[in-house]
């Protein structure tokens, strides 16, 4: 019992935090705004919100332009994901791209940016607008919800911490490497070995997780992305060390050339995912320019869910690689009696 | 492992590659061939993306080609006494230099034959010296990637089959950045946009060479 503390850890962990991420609902927002432009004048805006109450308490709605504010004359509620919001746009506003706020009691500012285009651009208006209003909190535990992502946002909790977890197995895998070259135990190229597996059973769910993500937000199951390629290589590298081992037949010198692979590409391919995804254009959240969803969206709500996901995934693959280690050390044990 | 020990194993490679002229001309007619091929292939002239694609695929193949047999020439004999004349590290040393110039020499080579039979338009189009200096660092980075693998797929008894698929993913990156940086060449960018490609091939470089620098003896130990 002493020593399964951390097993039963894992899989709490991992149970409470996929749960949370598939039952948490989506923050209310808005996503859909009828105009495609609008100019100076009344115009009457149809919006559509997702996961919204607009019944349920009275509803403010507001347009942002370069720092000004527009409030709405007159809104009309038709139900709890409809209603149309009167506006007297004022002329001269500073911006081409207008961001719509919708604001209600227990359901915080539901922001659509760059909801339209404004069409009478000048120096700024002069009438017609009001101070920044109050900002409404949200309140409940909801995952935040955003243009593109909505409900797929929750393959983050999914996601990323296969390719954390892959990551801390690739990492094991080069100090057992490392160890096969200072003293030449065949227990630790085992452990090499158990880690490589491991890893690559995360790196295949994190390519199925990110595929369905990428067909969801981006439109294709593969693309181009630098991250991809890193995530190509990666697996390339993996699996090429396995038919390294395969095709090495006395043992002491296939632990070594592995070892010797798994060090030259463990370094090199490092260098290739900090260094060069930083050079070229990606639309992969933490590369490219991109900020990492850490930076902006990880809200209180999200962050919890994310970091037990990633610790019970992270015992979960270390639990694996200690069976196949274990497995490997009764192997040798039996081999020598 | 000292300078003197370093310049007799070069003149060593090349005393021997100078026994083994064939050797070399097999090199050559390789490239050679891949190029008439796509000579043949390519009737109406190719577009620059197509053409600078057509020419990595054929150096990639040619660079796994000439490596290969780096470390081939060395059976059971007379790798043990390389081993008592001379430290590890300088016989990787020595062979990624050698290694390296014979990639130099090829894939400018290469360039030379390409240009003739698929037409210079895309690189007069660019900048004809920045994307020869891409295609210079691009195979000297590829002889100073593929050494130590060369060595591994030598050692593990296996031919130029285990070189590619674990020489491939290896090489990946560095193909990448000379491809992007030779694109941006052949649009014409300034030298101030494709130097950090450059700079990226450079940093690899060393980090492979002292990688290799640093594992050899323990592949050389037996």
């Amino acid at each position: 019992m002493k020593h399964w503390w951390w097993k039963f850890l894992a899989v709490a962990l991992v149970l409470s935090a996929s749960i949370a991420a598939l039952r948490t609902p989506l923050a209310p927002a808005v996503v859909y705004v009828d105009a495609g432009e609008v100019s100076a004048g009344a115009a009457a805006l149809r919006v559509v919100g997702y996961g919204t109450r607009f019944t349920e308490s009275p509803v403010q709605a507001y347009l942002e332009n370069g720092g000004q504010f527009v409030q709405a004359m007159r809104i009309e509620v038709a139900d709890d994901r409809h209603l149309t919001a009167h506006f007297e746009v004022p002329a001269g506003l500073r911006e081409d791209l207008c961001d719509l706020i919708v604001s209600a009691p227990g359901q915080g500012d539901m922001r659509l940016f760059d909801a339209f285009f404004y069409r009478s651009k000048g120096a700024g208006a002069a009438t017609g607008t009001v101070k920044a209003p109050q900002r409404t909190q949200r309140e409940g535990f909801v995952f935040p919800n955003r243009n593109l992502l909505y409900e797929s946002i929750r393959n983050l909790n999914f996601h990323v911490p296969m390719w954390f977890t892959m990551m801390l197995l690739q990492t094991i895998a080069l100090v057992f490497s490392i160890r096969v070259l200072s003293g030449g135990d065949p227990l630790h190229d085992r452990g090499a070995l158990a880690a490589v597996q491991v890893s690559l059973l995360f790196a295949f769910l994190g390519l199925i997780t990110g595929s369905v993500w990428a067909r969801a937000t981006w439109g294709g199951w593969w693309t181009g992305d630098t991250k991809l390629n890193g995530a190509a290589v990666t697996i390339l590298i993996y699996l090429a060390y396995l038919v390294l081992r395969g095709s090495a037949t006395d043992p002491a010198k296939r632990a070594r050339l592995a070892a010797i692979y798994n060090i030259f590409a463990y370094v090199l391919m490092l260098l290739f995912i900090m260094a060069l995804p930083r050079m070229t254009a990606s639309l992969h959240p933490g590369s490219g320019g991109n900020p990492a969803f850490s930076q902006y969206d990880l809200d209180a709500s999200l962050r919890p869910v994310f970091y037990a996901a990633v610790l019970g995934w992270m015992g979960i693959g270390t639990w694996l690689l200690h069976l196949q280690y274990r497995l490997a050390r009764l192997e040798i044990a039996k081999n020598h009696a | 492992m000292r300078g003197a020990e370093l310049v007799h194993l070069l003149k060593l490679e090349a005393a021997l590659d100078l026994r083994q002229r064939a050797a070399w001309g097999g090199m050559v007619l390789y490239v050679a061939s891949a190029i008439y091929t796509c000579h043949l292939a390519v009737q109406e002239g190719a577009s620059g993306s197509a053409w600078s694609a057509l020419f990595w695929i054929i150096l990639l193949f040619a660079a796994f080609n000439a490596l290969a047999r780096s470390f081939q020439r060395e059976d059971g004999g007379r790798q043990l006494y390389l081993h008592t004349l001379a430290h590890p590290r300088s016989v990787v040393l020595a062979r990624t230099a050698y290694n390296a110039v014979t990639m130099l020499v090829l894939s400018l080579l290469s360039l030379l034959f390409y240009t003739v039979f698929l037409g210079d338009e895309p690189l007069r189009a660019g900048d004809p010296l920045q994307f020869t200096v891409a295609v210079a660092l691009g195979g000297i980075g590829f002889a100073s990637v593929l050494t130590l693998i060369s060595a591994i797929a030598a050692r593990a008894g296996s031919g130029i089959g285990l070189m590619a698929i674990l020489g491939f993913p290896i090489v990946l990156p560095m193909l990448l950045a000379v491809m992007q940086a030779s694109r941006l060449a052949l649009s014409g960018a300034l030298w101030g946009e494709t130097a950090p490609y450059f700079l990226g091939i450079l940093l690899i470089d060393v980090v492979a060479l002292s990688l290799a620098w640093l594992l050899f003896p323990y592949l050389w130990r037996d």
